[in-house]
């Protein structure tokens, strides 16, 4: 449906986007994720036809859109800010569109309402937009963006300006009312709790590149980088060397003699003898006090709890061990800062090898 | 996120008229008067320069306007610093109605005010007249001419800007910076020397800098009251009228060279204008509320705000006497709305008002037209030329309008056209063609601060809706940016209606302004028809400040 082929954007000698490529299917809901700078906002702006590609097409339903500017590409924008036109009221700024697009004139009174009452806005037309809630406005950004029927709707970073329960609750409606609707779309955030509430994929960017796509549980469970594990989710990371590989995976050995198997990220190399980053998440790894006796195991790593935070749910330990440290979720008894503890993988979680050099 | 608003076809289209119409009517006249100050009968010569330097009438000219200037500057902060503090650091009764009545000399238009002085304080004036009865004096206590009477006015009308700039820069002073002064152990005045003067002092500089340039370029003052005593404006208009045109050219480029030297000064100023205090803790939180020196406070207050308004109500006092009726009384015996009937009904008295209507609609929808464009420029897009532009935007602001009137003059008075050069003066074009480039930096400033203030994702809200370019300016764009330019016009009306400076030089019996009928009035002693002009533009000035002034004030002059 939307292709990016090789986009690219510099900005004098600044590469704002380095040759993106992604595909996003019909229906589809996908997410450009990253910290800011990376690139996202300046990829979104392209689709939009706002920014002009330095390198790459853009292709929309089979038809390259690249030199077509915004007002001919029929796709619809969310802005961060609402973008609300505060001179006009709220049917005027949701019939806007219809009435550049040509609707017939007859027909557009209910077009609004019906676009006003899709997000819960109904009789809200006659009212200024100066006088709605920041959650209103957001609705009402949305129902103008979506009234002229766009074949795309972009939306960059919609819920950063709402407060936190408010950003859940609309979020949830959001995702909701794009799938009753099959509406395509593509959604900028460095949220990546908002990402994985939403998405059907992820589209993880870093200075520029793209760095890997994929559904949520994908990216959380397999990361194609360090830089992907650490951004989705909380990642530890211990260096090693590799002893022997089989396959996908690779029994990693550690300064202390210990030993994890590991699963290795894909497309890595990682030969025996070479030097390699094992990554691990919180949940995936299991911690006992050191005081709690029967000695150290083989897969054992000793560590000395810096920091206890309680979290509600779970409580998570900050351990230091050699010169890294790591955070495990969960299951230290009731370890006290300072003190010494072993920990280790569940039996049933294969932690991650990266190349060491690798960034 | 950075801009790709690069130069497209289309803002090359709109980029190329709006910079040669700069080019043409702003740079290219000023490089004639250059040129003029260096040519005498098609040749090159520095003839002009060496008689300017060598006659002790002109330097002396130019002395003058400097140390005028000078004392001017030392007067002004003397009478607005005070002020500023009386109003914004001490409560009282009635302190937001006079703290508002102390900017009203803002809303005199140059001669008006002038005038009014010549009515109050001139020879026979109600306060000489007042002091020459009361002494019982045969002669009048003092002759409003020379250089004092020339200091007064300045002083009274450019004080508004140190009153101005400083209560705005103490509204801005964080409280918190006197009251750690003050906790350290230092007194009232040790706090006032070591901790407030210093953080006011770039607003302190600023007003400095304008008034310099505004005192530079004063021409209604030493017109009316220098008599003998000549600045350099009064001396360029002199030498304009002996038709010595290239001690006229070397004047005026005297004049400019000054004009713009203040001009950088006060750019650079206000580029190093860091003082807002680091928190958000309230300057008004300071003020003192006195208890029986309130009441004191609000006298004098009272007092120094009536002393500010003589001269407006003694305009429109003025303008209710008949002509002849006044001659040796204190107060003028006869009143009557005799004046206002003969400005509406006789032909020759209503010819400058309809002069000044038609000609300043003319300039200002001329204006608001370029301002638009500039504006949008200047705001969104980027062209080649873009400095240059904007450089050339601000200039008639900072050139005397003596200098602009003569490199006008000397600019449209041969037909050349393919030089660019047609003969307009002495045509009903000329004046407008005046207002026009001295208005270009007040109605773009309007604009550009409207286009700055105007989100961009609502120009790209509307084209993602489908909306092109054409569709976005007029739904979107131009509904958003009226108000503030509407205001910027507002203003630019009142002032080319009033306009004084540039029109002596430019205009002829039939095209003569307002302002020009005005002194031709008060030449033949019909003191109430020459208030009666005066009280109508007072009148209208007022309005468009009501309107206008708050709007287009919020970024200061020259950004």
């Amino acid at each position: 449906m939307l292709r990016l082929a090789d986009l690219g954007r510099r900005f004098g000698d600044v590469v704002a986007v380095d040759g993106v490529s992604l595909e996003v299917a019909a229906g589809e809901f996908l997410t450009l994720l990253g910290p800011s700078g990376c690139g996202k906002t300046t990829t979104l702006r392209m689709i939009a036809g706002f920014e002009t590609p330095t390198s790459g097409r853009i292709v929309l339903d089979g038809r390259d859109v690249t030199p077509i500017p915004p007002q001919g590409r029929g796709v619809g924008m969310v802005f961060q800010n609402y973008a609300l036109f505060t001179h006009m009221d709220v049917a005027e700024n949701v019939a806007f569109g219809l009435q550049a697009q040509g609707a017939p004139r007859a027909e557009i009174p209910a077009r609004v309402e019906r676009a006003l009452e899709r997000v819960e806005l109904g009789g809200y037309g006659k009212r200024r937009v100066q006088e709605l809630s920041g959650g209103q406005q957001q609705r009402v950004a949305l129902a103008r963006a979506m009234a002229p029927e766009p074949r795309l709707l972009l939306l960059d970073e919609p819920l950063s300006n709402l407060d936190a329960a408010l950003r859940e609750r609309t979020r949830s409606e959001l995702r909701a009312l794009l799938k009753e609707l099959g509406i395509t779309a593509v959604f900028v955030t460095h949220d990546q709790e908002e990402a994985f509430a939403l998405s059907d994929r992820i589209a993880v960017l870093d200075r520029g590149r793209l760095q890997q796509v994929g559904t949520p549980e994908a990216l959380y469970a397999r990361p194609a980088n360090p830089f992907v594990a650490g951004f989705l989710g909380r990642a530890s990371f211990l260096a090693g060397r590799v002893e022997s590989r089989r396959e996908e995976t690779a029994v990693c050995l550690f300064p202390g003699g210990e030993r994890w198997e590991a699963r290795v990220a894909a497309g890595a190399e990682l030969k025996a003898g070479a030097a390699v980053r094992v990554m691990a998440r919180p949940e995936s790894l299991r911690m006992r006090r050191a005081a709690s006796g029967g000695g150290r195991g083989g897969r054992e790593l000793e560590g000395v709890v810096t920091e206890r935070r309680f979290a509600g749910a779970a409580t998570f330990y900050r351990v230091r061990t050699g010169r890294a440290e790591v955070t495990v979720q969960g299951g230290g008894g009731d370890a006290g800062e300072g003190e010494a503890v072993y920990f280790r993988p569940h039996d049933d979680a294969l932690p991650i090898a990266f190349p060491a050099e690798a960034e | 996120m950075s801009d790709s608003r690069s130069s497209g076809r289309g803002t090359l289209l709109l980029a190329l008229p709006v910079a040669l119409l700069l080019l043409w009517l702003v740079l290219y006249p000023n490089l004639f008067v250059l040129r003029d100050s260096f040519v005498e009968g098609g040749r090159l010569t520095l003839d002009h320069w060496r008689r300017f330097w060598a006659s002790g009438t002109e330097v002396g000219a130019l002395w003058a306007s400097v140390w005028i200037s000078v004392l001017s500057v030392v007067l002004s902060a003397a009478v607005g610093v005070p002020l500023a503090f009386l109003f914004s650091r001490y409560d009282f009764p009635g302190r937001r109605i006079l703290g508002g009545l102390a900017a009203m000399p803002v809303l005199l238009p140059p001669l008006v005010g002038t005038i009014s002085f010549l009515f109050l304080y001139g020879e026979s004036g109600f306060l000489t007249r007042g002091v020459q009865v009361a002494l019982g004096l045969a002669e009048p206590p003092w002759r409003l001419t020379g250089p004092w009477a020339i200091l007064l006015v300045h002083a009274y009308t450019m004080y508004v800007y140190f009153y101005l700039f400083t209560a705005a820069g103490l509204s801005r002073l964080d409280a918190s910076y006197a009251e750690a002064s003050a906790a350290l152990g230092a007194g009232r005045w040790t706090t006032l020397r070591r901790v407030t003067l210093p953080l006011l002092a770039p607003a302190l500089g600023g007003a400095g800098l304008l008034v310099f340039m505004t005192s530079m370029a004063s021409f209604s003052a030493p017109y009316v009251f220098g008599g003998g005593f000549r600045v350099l404006t009064t001396q360029l208009y002199a030498s304009k009228l002996n038709g010595e045109e290239g001690l006229v050219a070397v004047e005026a480029t005297v004049l400019a060279l000054a004009s713009l030297l203040f001009l950088v000064l006060l750019q650079r100023y206000e580029g190093g204008r860091q003082y807002t205090g680091a928190s958000k803790g309230s300057g008004a939180g300071s003020r003192k509320r006195g208890g029986r020196g309130a009441l004191l406070l609000s006298l004098l207050a009272f007092l120094g705000v009536g002393f500010l308004l003589l001269p407006h109500a003694t305009v429109l006092l003025v303008s209710f006497v008949p002509e002849g009726t006044w001659t040796t009384e204190i107060l003028p015996p006869v009143y009557s709305v005799e004046g206002y009937r003969a400005l509406f009904t006789e032909p020759e008295r209503l010819v400058p008002v309809l002069n000044s209507l038609r000609m300043a609609t003319l300039a200002t929808v001329a204006n608001v037209a370029f301002a638009f464009a500039a504006g949008y420029l200047l705001a969104r897009r980027r062209f080649p030329g873009r400095r240059m532009v904007d450089a050339l935007v601000v200039l008639p602001w900072a050139l005397p309008g003596t200098v602009l009137a003569i490199a006008l003059a000397s600019t449209f008075s041969v037909n050349e056209p393919l030089a660019g050069r047609f003969v307009l003066v002495g045509t009903f074009a000329i004046l407008p063609l005046a207002y026009f480039v001295r208005n270009v930096p007040l109605v773009t400033r309007a604009a550009l601060t409207s286009f700055r203030q105007l989100d961009p994702s609502l120009e790209e809200a509307a084209a993602s809706l489908g909306a092109g370019r054409a569709t976005a300016l007029r739904r979107v764009v131009l509904p958003l940016v009226l108000p503030g330019l509407a205001a910027g016009a507002l203003l630019a009306w009142v002032t080319a209606l009033g306009e004084f400076v540039s029109s002596i030089l430019l205009y002829t019996h039939r095209t003569r302004p307002i302002s020009v009928e005005m002194l031709a009035q008060l030449r033949a002693f019909d003191f109430g028809g020459a208030a009666a002009y005066g009280v109508l533009l007072i009148a209208l000035v007022a309005l468009a400040f009501v309107f206008g002034w708050r709007r287009v004030n919020e970024e200061p002059p020259g950004g």
